[in-house]
């Protein structure tokens, strides 16, 4: 069975609109776990030891927050930076994530066209999620295409649902895109 | 003695010691000189109020001796005398038998009896404990090595007493025949020698039994009932219970209490049955040396000073020459054995317990009681007066060479921390601390808990923390930074003042006990100010607010952002405050309660931060 982990980052979750939803179409199923970084460290002290347990435990990392400043939020990169550690993650011997796949579920406020070449942002949000590609890589990690919600300041309450229910699905299809 | 007699006699004797104590002590004489000279002021040298009641009143002071027995045996636990033993036995033993030896053939030259020889020897040996370790406790000598092995030395003959006290009865059998039976008022005569050795093991044993099984759970019943005189009242029960069980056996009284102490030092009641028992003991003891004080016989001493003084002499000089050999032999460098032999050359106040024995007894004639209880009274009265030259004369010769040993001694384990108070609050700290390869010199008043602290290789002096004797020890003058953690708010303060004064370089990091306290502290110029009830409220509003289904990391920064707020309110406050310091205290704290809640309702909503905050977007995308 194909186990799925998400990571989920978001500060000020009381005062979202996506990602509330988006966590509600997160399937109940025994093999998708749903890990609320801020919810269990809200000091940052980060629990190195037992990250990596659950990274090995599990075949999908799917890393899935707000789309801050063309990247992630704060404990997410605190997150990054000590659990994947040199010798471990990467580095000589550092195989322990080999064979696993990362993907980003990240929600954007400005629409799909403003993340186009002339666009208010230059940049596609593939361009803007380099690191993460990058950081998988190393991690002889595979890398796949992410999920994203465009637009979330225009989208109204059905709008989020739409997204929310696509989430669902997004998440069952990877697990049957590894099968293959 | 009827009432009125009773009244009289009471008021000559505490009006004498109430007077006299403190002047003797402000003269820097120590109060056991106090009681004495009170006792020659009402005596028949001077007022002549005490009559023929002396005698009688010495009788019953004995008991204080008991009383202060049975508080040595309390502070004596098994295993503090095992970390001693060596300079106990070594020091101590050494010390006792030569003087003992010494003092005894002196004695048979002039009176050619050994029995008499035998009790002056013994009457001669020991030092006077209260005098020597109030001393040494006032000019801050006790961490030296000197002042350690005074105290090892002066730990000894106390317990050398308890035998002494046993073979002094029996120097009495050969000589007078009759004072057998005084010495045992019980029908034990009528049995024979075995049975009496049995008894005697019997009733050893039992207090050793009793204290151990019988008498702690009785303390728990009674500590349990919370009324502080009726542990007082088993305190003086217990030691009045064993005076009478020992006495009936025939045995020392003093040996028995003694005993029973030992059996309770380990015992969790330690520490208050040692301050409930010691006023009383105090006090008997206070009675027992006017008495003695009374009883001098000046009419001998203006007939013979010569031979006194020559006795008196005699006596410190041999002391001295006898410690000055063996702390030598323990090698002990020259400008601690001046302090060592010269602190501890005097005749103890044990020396009048004997002698008020022999004189019962009969051991000795009564000129040589008379003569011996003057020379004690005059060494002891010599001691602060050798302590001042010392001080003046003879140290500041070696002066530099002691500095110089206590000065390395603290640099070899210099700590950059020095943590005052290692309760509840301060042991947090120094483990964080400590955990983090942070050295901490610790500063504490609890023995126990600096014996502990000790074994577990921590570095720990005893002592009241706002002396500065004690923190001149403690490296107060290399270290950087004092954590000031003892819980009395009043101490705290003392420390601030005697930190500011003579370790200006020290900073202060202190914690407070509530807002008030910090208002006090902030007053004294202190600028790291820890509320010991703050972080700890306001992690039982974080866990709170998350049971109610608040975000962790929300109610993780509402606290920190309240906390910021609250200090900053703090802060405004004491400046108001001290403006007004003086107007009824109930009224202001309401008061002050009131702002400072009008202040939280000023505050920035504690959920919100703006850069989370997606209103703003959210709008201008619709304009779009």
């Amino acid at each position: 069975m194909t186990r799925i982990l998400i990571l989920f980052a978001h500060p000020a979750l009381e005062k979202s609109r996506v990602h509330k939803q988006l966590l509600r179409s997160i399937p109940a199923a025994p093999s998708i776990r749903l890990h609320d970084l801020y919810e269990q460290y809200p000091d940052f002290l980060i629990d190195v030891e037992r990250e990596q347990q659950l990274l090995l435990q599990h075949d999908l990392i799917v890393l899935q927050h707000p789309f801050y400043w063309y990247s992630m939020p704060a404990i997410l990169k605190q997150w990054m930076d000590l659990v994947l550690e040199h010798g471990w993650a990467y580095g000589t011997g550092g195989t322990a994530l080999k064979g696993k796949t990362m993907f980003n579920a990240i929600s954007c406020g400005g629409s799909e066209a403003s993340y186009l070449p002339g666009g208010r942002h230059e940049y596609s949000v593939d361009d803007f999620l380099i690191p993460f590609k990058q950081t998988a890589k190393l991690c002889h990690m595979g890398y796949g295409s992410p999920f994203i919600v465009y637009g979330t300041h225009k989208l109204d309450v059905t709008g989020i649902q739409e997204a929310a229910k696509s989430y669902g699905m997004w998440l069952s299809e990877i697990v049957e895109a590894v099968k293959i | 003695m009827d009432q009125q007699a009773f009244m009289f006699q009471a008021l000559v004797y505490l009006g004498a010691a109430v007077i006299l104590v403190p002047l003797a002590k402000r003269a820097g004489l120590g109060s056991v000189l106090g009681y004495l000279l009170a006792g020659v002021l009402i005596g028949p040298a001077l007022l002549n109020l005490v009559g023929h009641k002396g005698e009688d009143i010495l009788h019953v002071a004995e008991f204080g001796v008991v009383m202060m027995l049975f508080v040595i045996g309390l502070e004596l636990e098994p295993e503090r005398l095992w970390k001693l033993r060596k300079s106990i036995l070594g020091l101590g033993g050494l010390q006792v038998l030569f003087t003992f030896a010494a003092f005894t053939f002196l004695a048979w030259l002039v009176v050619k009896d050994i029995r008499m020889s035998l009790a002056i020897g013994m009457i001669i040996a020991p030092s006077s404990t209260a005098i020597v370790l109030q001393t040494l406790q006032e000019k801050g000598l006790m961490k030296i090595p000197a002042g350690q092995n005074s105290f090892a030395v002066l730990l000894f003959q106390d317990i050398a007493v308890i035998p002494m006290l046993a073979i002094l009865p029996l120097l009495a059998s050969g000589n007078g025949g009759a004072a057998d039976d005084h010495a045992h008022p019980s029908g034990m005569l009528s049995l024979p020698g075995w049975a009496q050795t049995l008894v005697v093991l019997g009733a050893v044993a039992g207090i050793i039994l009793a204290g151990r099984y019988l008498v702690r759970p009785l303390l728990r019943l009674v500590a349990a009932t919370r009324l502080r005189e009726i542990f007082t009242a088993t305190a003086l029960l217990l030691v009045i219970g064993i005076t009478v069980i020992m006495t009936a056996v025939g045995l020392s009284p003093a040996l028995g209490s003694f005993l029973g102490g030992v059996v309770l030092a380990n015992s969790e009641y330690r520490h208050e049955l040692e301050s409930d028992i010691e006023p009383f003991k105090g006090l008997l003891l206070g009675l027992f040396f006017i008495a003695v004080g009374a009883g001098i016989d000046f009419g001998l001493i203006r007939d013979n000073p010569l031979t006194i003084i020559g006795i008196v002499l005699l006596i410190m000089i041999l002391k001295a020459i006898i410690l000055w050999t063996v702390g030598r032999y323990f090698s002990m460098g020259k400008d601690q054995l001046s302090i060592f032999s010269l602190g501890l050359c005097q005749i103890g106040e044990f020396a009048f317990v004997l002698l008020s024995f022999t004189r019962q007894e009969n051991i000795l004639t009564g000129e040589i009681n008379n003569y011996l209880v003057a020379a004690v009274a005059i060494s002891m009265a010599l001691t602060p007066l050798l302590f001042l030259v010392l001080d003046k004369v003879i140290l500041p010769r070696f002066g530099e060479s002691d500095e110089k040993e206590i000065k390395a001694d603290a640099i070899n384990e210099k700590n950059p921390i020095i943590i005052a108070g290692f309760g509840h609050y301060g042991n947090t700290v120094g483990r964080f601390l400590r955990a983090n390869g942070v050295g901490a010199t610790i500063l504490d008043n609890d023995a126990d808990r600096v014996d502990f602290l000790r074994q577990m290789g921590f570095k720990v002096f005893y002592g009241d923390a706002s002396r500065y004797d004690l923190l001149e020890a403690a490296g107060a003058a290399e270290a950087k930074i004092l954590l000031m953690t003892i819980d009395d708010a009043e101490k705290r303060l003392e420390m601030i003042e005697t930190i500011k004064k003579h370790f200006p370089n020290l900073q202060m990091m202190v914690r407070s006990s509530n807002r008030n306290d910090a208002y006090d502290l902030m007053n004294a110029g202190m600028l790291h100010i820890y509320r010991e009830t703050l972080e700890s409220s306001l992690r039982m509003g974080i866990d709170t607010m998350r049971l109610l289904g608040f975000r962790a990391y929300a109610a993780q920064r509402a606290a920190l952002t309240f906390r910021k707020y609250d200090e900053r309110t703090l802060k405004q406050l004491s400046a108001i405050r001290d403006e007004r310091q003086y107007i009824n205290t109930a009224r202001q704290f309401i008061e002050e309660l009131e702002q400072i809640i009008r202040n939280d309702n000023r505050l920035p909503d504690l959920g919100a931060e703006r850069g989370w905050e997606e209103e703003g977007l959210i709008r201008e995308a619709s304009r779009e």
